[in-house]
């Protein structure tokens, strides 16, 4: 094996494949009240929220798991899964970073989780989940300052529990499909965060979350709200370890926009996506939704999908107030035998509602990616408009790529336009490349990344930078 | 409903004349209808417009016997004029007339393949349906190296002696190498309340051609169905036209196989919706092998209470480097309570392919009315001025002038 080679061999390997020896606590394996129960007892919390997982239990036990999805899985033992899973060091919370298990804080310096000092210099708020449960929250002081609330979400049901009560649920409610009531019922902690009237929140907030031990789910529930005027920008990353076995992650994440205000989430998700014969990784069963409540709000996402063996995530925007805006920009990679079906749904119900939506799919190896999106405009929604834009680029006769749009138009005062292509790094495009000096592999990490550019000038600076780099990793050894 | 089926099945097999084994086969596909029903919107073939719901709300009880025994009176009135072309004749659900006089007989062959139903891999109950409860299977054969001088057109006419029926035609047409055949579809109905379901196989061997141009233009309050299977070899062309106006519900489905190289098919379909129509286009083009071609054109103008559907899937195997597929539908919603729905899906294995799809919805442009109201016309005549272009659009399509002057005089569309 020549340098060259072994180079690149390093970096196929997963770089955030480490596990981190800690001591853990668990609850007992499988799902029952007791188990819900243990887990809101264990974080002390009110009744009211103990009422809300056990109604969502009692709803999921009428549910069945869902099957008209591109990629099937294998089943799912329900009952032989952790559900709380924290670090033993966790269970008296520290006062602050220093008392915080060394092991744990060593672990985010290998994630390059800014949590300490460095934090300050790279100016991210950071709130780091680790397996199920929040371990540190940087900036809280600068964030305060504002009337800010940053949090995790264990700590929003002690401390801001009318905050809480009054919004958590509003946008997916415990009745909702098998995988986010799944979560209504057994959450564990998650990110919490406030933005009062008028406050544009100075910094990017961030949350890194981690899936450390094994036979875990991992449960997470983000609750997002911007009141009148507000701005945030919240960054998401996600990795896990390597492991043999298939690990469920499924989060449930609410938005919430008043009156002229703005959300933009943007997420990297990382996850482990197995090894190259398609063992191990995550199943990423997200549910993403987001409410325009107010006039003139506005929620962008923005994702860049490379991990997991199986992707399964829409987020959406139902835009209700009027004026209201709602954006969506992903990426998604996948190479080997992962698969991802993902997308987004824009549901118009205000008027001069406006939204744009613009999907790269790139896939190689066997793998098989879906985008499968609804645009509904309905009949109230005047002057509304949409706008689609899906491209998928095909790497080998081995990989697949779909493009699934529904479209349903109400109202004839308004605009769909929905175009979508497929196609393959052309012959003369590389060749261009390769007289130019660089090597296959560079030129088709160049080609993709002008291929997804619309999408990458959406993500924050230090997150683009990231982002940039891993679409030139996950497609390492996918040609030549 | 089960009960009056498998009434209406005895009463229907008394009255054929097949063997037990062919009674037993129409059984299993009458048992495989009872066990599915009607497809409804948990069927994601179905999800936007759902039949079963329509034929609930719209037919009441449906009832599945009809006596063939008498012949229908034909009215020669609803002949096209001005086109000299080959008959067959349904009326009622019963095949009054094959007529194929202007062609050379030795060429064609018809037979009553009653015993041989039109068996598909897919999931579908209107198929059981159609093949339990039809009681003539003809399939027609067109010889190498023959095409058909004059267009075939099958009219499709109801008349009063039937209410709250449901009528099912299969035809099985096999065309072999270098033989062409155009067929237009001509629905004519004075009734209402009806379940039309149509059924048509059609194998195309090398270098043949078929055009079926399907016309469904006057009012009726009549539900059809109808499925076009098309199999395809080598450097054979099928092209489908659907003008889908007149029904109340009409649901149009192709599903075509490109199984031979540089074969092409195209899919063009026009839809004008007034009241209460609810129509829909669906295809399925299964790109199998290299080298193979499929365009499809789907325009729609809605005016009130109306709603077409468009689900539209191009499949790529693995193997079919090299693929052409291309999809546009486009839709003009002429009132508030027009709908426009569409699902143009992609399945793609191969990665040397050409492949895209576009869909746009929206209301006539203000401006080009304007434009024109500037230039003498007065607003109907602007409005109808732009639907008809944007409809001719299509209809220029029609590779066959003969028939394509015939749809614009139909459509009543002037150049």
């Amino acid at each position: 094996m020549d340098t060259r080679e072994k180079d690149i061999e390093k970096l196929k390997d997963y770089k955030y494949g480490f596990t981190t020896d800690i001591e853990n606590i668990k609850a007992p394996k499988g799902l029952n009240k007791d188990v819900i129960k243990f887990i809101s007892n264990i974080k002390k919390e009110p009744q009211w929220m103990l009422d809300f997982r056990l109604k969502a239990y009692e709803r999921l036990k009428l549910l069945k798991e869902p099957n008209w999805q591109k990629p099937k899985y294998p089943k799912i033992d329900y009952q032989d899964l952790y559900y709380y899973s924290a670090p033993k060091s966790m269970k008296d919370k520290p006062k602050s970073l220093d008392e915080l298990d060394p092991k744990l804080l060593e672990t985010y310096k290998k994630l390059g989780i800014p949590l300490q000092e460095q934090a300050r210099l790279n100016g991210i708020a950071v709130d780091a989940v680790f397996d199920s449960v929040s371990v540190a929250t940087t900036f809280k002081g600068e964030l305060t300052k504002h009337g800010i609330i940053f949090c995790s979400m264990s700590e929003a049901i002690q401390k801001h529990p009318e905050l809480v009560k009054k919004y958590l649920g509003t946008v997916i409610p415990v009745t909702d499909h098998f995988f986010a009531t799944l979560n209504s019922a057994v959450f564990t902690d998650g990110s919490f965060v406030y933005i009062p009237e008028g406050v544009k929140c100075p910094m990017e907030l961030s949350t890194y979350f981690r899936i450390n031990a094994s036979e875990t789910g991992q449960f997470e529930r983000t609750l997002i709200i911007a009141d009148k005027g507000s701005y945030v920008s919240y960054l998401e990353g996600c990795t896990a370890p390597m492991r043999d076995e298939n690990q469920l992650h499924a989060a449930n994440v609410e938005l919430i926009v008043l009156d002229d205000a703005e959300i933009k989430y943007s997420t990297v998700q990382n996850w482990y996506p197995g090894d190259e014969n398609g063992k191990g990784g995550i199943y990423n069963f997200v549910t993403k939704r987001g409410l325009c409540k107010g006039k003139n709000s506005k929620i962008s996402w923005t994702q860049v999908e490379t991990g997991s063996a199986i992707t399964w995530k829409y987020p959406s925007c139902i835009l209700k107030g009027d004026n209201s805006i709602g954006e969506f920009y992903s990426i998604a990679i996948t190479n080997n035998y992962q698969k991802a079906d993902t997308g987004t749904k824009m549901i118009h119900l205000g008027k001069n509602t406006k939204s744009k939506i613009i999907s790269k799919g790139i896939s190689a190896g066997f793998s098989d990616m879906t985008y499968r999106g609804l645009v509904d405009i309905n009949s109230k929604a005047k002057n509304s408009s949409n706008y689609t834009q899906c491209d998928s680029l095909l790497m080998g006769n081995k990989c697949g790529a779909h493009t699934v749009p529904y479209i349903k138009n109400k109202n004839f005062d308004s605009n769909i336009a929905h175009e979508a292509t497929t196609s393959k790094i052309s012959e003369e495009q590389l060749h261009y490349c390769q007289q130019r000096g660089l090597n296959p592999e560079e030129a088709v990490g160049l080609i993709v990344n002008g291929f997804c550019k619309e999408v990458l000038q959406q993500l924050p600076m230090e997150f683009a930078v990231e982002a940039q780099k891993l679409v030139g990793i996950s497609l390492e050894g996918s040609v030549g | 409903m089960n009960e009056q089926l498998q009434l209406d099945f005895d009463k229907i097999i008394k009255t054929l004349k097949i063997s037990e084994k062919e009674i037993q086969l129409k059984k299993s596909f009458l048992n495989k209808f009872i066990e599915s029903g009607f497809p409804n919107r948990k069927q994601e073939d179905w999800k936007f417009l759902d039949i079963s719901q329509i034929i609930k709300k719209n037919i009441g009880d449906l009832s599945f016997f009809n006596d063939y025994s008498l012949p229908n009176k034909i009215d020669p009135s609803i002949f096209v004029d001005g086109l000299e072309h080959n008959k067959i004749i349904f009326i009622n659900g019963r095949i009054e007339k094959i007529d194929f006089s202007y062609e050379d007989q030795s060429q064609i062959e018809i037979n009553d393949e009653i015993g041989k139903n039109i068996k598909f891999d897919y999931e579908n109950s209107l198929i059981d349906l159609n093949n339990a409860f039809t009681n003539k299977v003809y399939k027609i054969l067109i010889k190498k190296n023959y095409s058909l001088k004059k267009p075939l057109i099958i009219y499709h006419s109801t008349n009063n002696k039937i209410k709250s029926k449901n009528v099912n035609l299969s035809l099985n047409f096999e065309l072999e190498e270098n033989s062409c055949l155009r067929l237009i579809d001509y629905f004519s109905d004075n009734t209402d309340k009806n379940f039309v379901n149509i059924l048509y196989n059609f194998n195309l061997k090398k270098y043949s051609i078929l055009k079926n141009y399907k016309l469904d233009k006057f009012r009726n309050n009549n539900l059809k169905y109808s499925f076009n299977n098309i199999e395809q070899d080598d450097n054979s062309i099928s092209e489908t036209f659907i003008l889908s106006a007149g029904s109340d519900y009409f649901k149009n489905e192709v599903n075509c196989n490109l199984n031979g190289e540089y074969s092409s098919a195209f899919i063009n379909g026009v839809f004008s919706l007034k009241e209460n129509q609810q129509h829909e286009i669906r295809s399925t083009i299964n790109h199998l092998v290299e080298n193979t071609k499929s365009y499809q054109l789907i325009k729609s103008v809605l005016g009130k209470n109306s709603k077409s559907a468009y689900q539209g899937k191009i499949f790529v195997n693995s193997k079919a480097q090299k693929t052409d597929g291309y999809q546009l539908s486009k839709a003009i919603l002429l009132d508030e309570t027009s709908e426009f729905n569409a699902k143009p899906e992609l399945e793609i294995y191969a990665d040397d392919v050409k492949c895209s799809h576009g869909s746009a919805s929206g209301s006539l442009n203000e401006n080009s009315i304007f434009y024109l109201m500037s230039r003498g016309l007065n607003y109907q005549q602007s409005k109808e001025l732009l639907i008809n272009g944007f409809l001719l659009d299509v209809v220029e399509k029609i590779t066959d002038s003969e028939i394509r002057n015939l749809v614009k005089n139909i459509i009543g569309l002037k150049e």
